[in-house]
């Protein structure tokens, strides 16, 4: 883990893109930037009883013209993927903030199938990518993938890798499963 | 064939009072019936993103507390989309209704019976949920009054109308989801321009 907290960095790019609605499903890993946006008074927090209700509510904000950013946790990416249609087929911006687990050094196995396979289902739904692995380019990352996606009306998603975030510790280091 | 209310009617009454209302159509039956009461900017329609109506309504609502918005939708829909009655309770939105038109089937995919068959009760979902205005609707005589509640009584609201299951003619919206975006945002006066 960084010294630099990744989510200071994120607000500044998220607060200068104009972002004023934050739909999430809670996550260890997600935590620092919800507790900071929380703290922002021009940032709404909406929480989601369930990930896939995330792309038809900024789709539906975004109509009205509130510009607004999902964040969840990488398991969440698996309950929302037919939703991602309707922002592909309404060219809605849909800038998506996921924290990672299940790929490194995870002590959950539950977490690594769809940890795993987060980038090549988003891939293959027409999201564009963004990694985060350092904390110090958390602002730059964003910068760009929100640009990308309110500028040129995409599907985007930052992922913010579990390298970063650190391993939630279930068991001693080196230790199996029982 | 079944007893119920005839909805191409019941949402035509919507349309004919909506004034500066937004109207939000969920996939299949809902948005035809929408089309057929007569194409408007105010109106959106969904060919897909089942379970998604009553999210992107409360996303509309938020961003716009000035506005009245109806999301018209099924029981096959709502069901899909039940969690977000816990979500829009949660938000307090008081200028958003839902009216679930309920006939009781999927009727896009062959007429396979819902829960609402087996008697689900969507209105009393949204008022345990929290919702302050809910309404069960069977009878004609009800139908002003029921849309009195959803264009002006204090949100969120859902009205379950029990609508009669039978083949009605088909009249599609249109099929540009850009286009309908586009023209939605320009009578809220938030065009491209400003987004850019």
């Amino acid at each position: 883990m960084s010294a630099v907290d990744w989510s200071e960095g994120a607000h500044r790019a998220i607060a200068r893109a104009g972002i004023r609605l934050l739909a999430h499903v809670p996550d260890a890993g997600l935590s620092p930037l919800l507790a900071r946006c929380g703290r922002d008074p021009a940032i709404r927090p909406v929480g989601l009883a369930d990930e896939r209700e995330g792309p038809a509510l900024l789709a539906g904000a975004w109509l009205g013209g509130l510009p607004g950013l999902l964040a969840c946790q990488s398991s969440g990416v698996g309950n929302l993927v037919n939703m991602l249609g309707l922002a592909a087929v309404g060219r809605f911006p849909l800038p998506m903030l996921v924290t990672m687990r299940g790929e490194w050094g995870e002590q959950n196995p539950w977490q690594v199938p769809m940890g795993q396979a987060v980038p090549a289902v988003l891939a293959a739904m027409g999201v564009r990518l963004f990694s985060l692995e350092r904390a110090e380019e958390a602002e730059a990352v964003l910068d760009g993938a929100l640009g990308l996606a309110f500028g040129s009306e995409q599907m985007v998603a930052v992922l913010v890798r579990q390298r970063l975030l650190g391993a939630k510790r279930f068991r001693a280091a080196g230790a199996s499963p029982p | 064939m079944s007893a119920g209310l005839d909805r191409r009617a019941l949402v035509a009454a919507l349309v004919e009072r909506r004034g500066s209302a937004l109207l939000l159509a969920g996939l299949g039956s809902p948005a035809w019936d929408l089309a057929a009461a007569g194409d408007h900017p105010q109106h959106v329609h969904l060919w897909g993103g089942m379970g998604g109506a009553f999210a992107m309504g409360l996303g509309l609502a938020l961003a716009r507390p000035d506005r009245r918005v109806v999301v018209l939708t099924g029981d096959g829909e709502a069901l899909m989309g039940l969690a977000s009655l816990a979500t829009i309770a949660a938000q307090k939105v008081r200028n958003l209704a839902l009216l679930v038109l309920d006939n009781g089937v999927y009727g896009e995919t062959g007429g396979q019976p819902t829960a609402t068959a087996a008697g689900v009760d969507l209105a009393g979902v949204a008022a345990a949920a929290g919702f302050p205005t809910t309404r069960r609707l069977s009878s004609p005589e009800q139908e002003q009054a029921a849309v009195d509640l959803l264009l002006e009584a204090p949100g969120p609201v859902l009205v379950q109308a029990r609508v009669e299951h039978r083949p009605l003619p088909l009249v599609l919206p249109p099929e540009d989801a850009v286009t309908e975006k586009r023209r939605l945002r320009a009578v809220l006066g938030v065009g491209e321009a400003s987004a850019r």
